[in-house]
């Protein structure tokens, strides 16, 4: 039981603050750069599978690598964004899978959150906090800045300062997902919530808060239904997502 | 920097991506001044407004007042639409007090209800007076104007020119205008630059633009152009 609730709770974090990011992700049109960067962590995930240390934390570095190679892509090239990081995209596939023990091969992939310890849970949720506190903090301003970045020079915002705090936060939350839904299914942590919550909000508030609820409403159905099942929890969150989202079309505001 | 001079330009050159945009240019602009920028499609007129905000990299000198305030109204924000907002909270944006939302909106002449509406609602006319009070919620004394739309309407059968002229007044401002419709540099403005990437002309419109200044800002069809005007 206690497991379970571990388990829940790392859960509904990830899943509020991935929903919350996301939010800012899908105005900017990068929602799905959190696919890519999730396909790039799959090395780290198989070294740390591996080597029996935390998903995350053999996540984490690919993550960064890989918006390092985002960044300067954009930088150096004309390309959007999208293009770019399709580049990076299949590279961490192939790798991953030179190595990767096949019997872990699920783990890796949709993510396994069952097993979490007390201590992980705990350093997620403080990790999803100081998350929470630095996207709130960005939010306006890089708004700002998908609305125009001429805009918000012109208003002395530091573009280049905020894009990369931005990008921080989606190394942090993409390093996170993969622990609850692998390294195949993180786009679509950040990217279903914000656009479900896209179609029903009539404003940002609404938006942005509709994308945290979101978030957290499907991580906890999706590990309850785990718990009832048997089926992996990562899968059956991104399914339950995806069902508000379908029924989200329904009341879609136009 | 004379006392009145809220801006000096000296031998500006913008070079993007090797291309010259904008070569050799001179000017200055008197507080109360109405400056339009005039010159065809690429003539580098939005490039210049942008420069002045210090957006782009240039060679030259650009001098502003000692602490000047400048408010910018950009042409277009086309990615507005894809994040779901109030007006208000596009104000908020700008970390702008509820009181002065509510003064700003009056003075374009919406009332209160406004700030719940839909930025997506918006018509273009609404809108552009909406960029208008953005950029003048912070009290700037200088406002940079790109490509105001001409001819419509944009309620009370008001132009966005009557809409600039009250505003002027009231908040004493320097506009600075980026357009190419010529009636406008004719009836609201007291200096104008021609620009095609080389200063053409500059001075009060009536001495300098002459048709053969125009001839040589938009080549030979200004001549049809000018007889549908009149």
């Amino acid at each position: 039981m206690e497991q379970f609730l571990l388990s829940l709770i790392a859960g509904i974090f990830i899943g509020g603050a991935a929903g919350y990011l996301g939010t800012l992700m899908l105005s900017k049109k990068m929602a799905l750069v959190a696919g890519p960067l999730g396909h790039l962590t799959l090395p780290g995930i198989a070294l740390a599978l591996i080597y029996g240390f935390d998903i995350s934390l053999g996540a984490f570095p690919f993550v960064i690598l890989g918006i390092i190679l985002i960044w300067l892509f954009e930088m150096k090239t004309k390309l959007p964004m999208e293009a770019l990081t399709a580049v990076v995209f299949a590279s961490g596939v192939a790798i991953a899978f030179l190595f990767l023990p096949i019997e872990q091969a699920e783990t890796a992939l949709v993510g396994d959150i069952s097993k979490i310890s007390f201590l992980d849970t705990l350093i997620t949720c403080i990790l999803c906090l100081f998350l929470f506190l630095l996207i709130k903090k960005i939010y306006f301003k890089i708004t700002l800045i998908n609305i125009s970045e001429d805009l918000a020079k012109s208003e002395g915002i530091e573009v280049k300062k905020y894009n990369l705090l931005y990008l921080f936060s989606i190394a942090i939350i993409v390093a996170l997902g993969v622990k609850v839904v692998g390294g195949l299914l993180t786009a679509a942590l950040v990217a279903i919530p914000a656009a479900t919550a896209r179609n029903l909000s009539k404003n940002l508030l609404q938006f942005s808060l509709g994308g945290t609820f979101l978030g957290v409403l499907s991580s906890f159905l999706g590990i309850l239904i785990f718990k009832t099942t048997g089926f992996p929890a990562g899968p059956l969150i991104i399914i339950v997502s995806t069902f508000f989202f379908l029924i989200s079309l329904i009341f879609k505001k136009i | 920097m004379s006392e009145n001079l809220i801006l000096k330009v000296e031998n500006l050159n913008v070079r993007l991506e090797n291309e010259e945009i904008i070569k050799g240019l001179s000017f200055e602009v008197k507080e109360g001044d109405v400056l339009t920028i005039l010159g065809p499609n690429g003539a580098g007129k939005t490039v210049l407004l942008k420069t002045l905000l210090g957006i782009l990299p240039y060679q030259g000198e650009i001098k502003w007042q000692k602490k000047v305030k400048i408010g910018y109204v950009p042409q277009r924000l086309p990615f507005i639409k894809d994040t779901p907002m109030s007006v208000e909270e596009f104000f908020e944006l700008k970390e702008a007090s509820k009181k002065g939302i509510k003064e700003t909106l009056n003075s374009v002449g919406f009332e209160e209800s406004f700030l719940n509406k839909n930025i997506g609602e918006l018509s273009s006319g609404q809108f552009q007076r909406i960029l208008v009070a953005w950029a003048l919620i912070k009290n700037p004394d200088v406002l940079l104007f790109d490509e105001p739309t001409t001819g419509i309407d944009i309620g009370g059968e008001e132009t966005i020119y009557t809409l600039l002229t009250k505003l002027k007044e009231k908040r004493n401002l320097t506009i600075l205008l980026v357009t190419h419709d010529l009636s406008v540099v004719f009836k609201f403005s007291n200096f104008v630059i021609c620009l095609n990437k080389c200063p053409i002309c500059q001075g009060i419109p009536k001495e300098v633009l002459s048709l053969e200044t125009l001839h040589k800002l938009y080549g030979e069809e200004v001549k049809f152009y000018e007889h549908h005007k009149h």
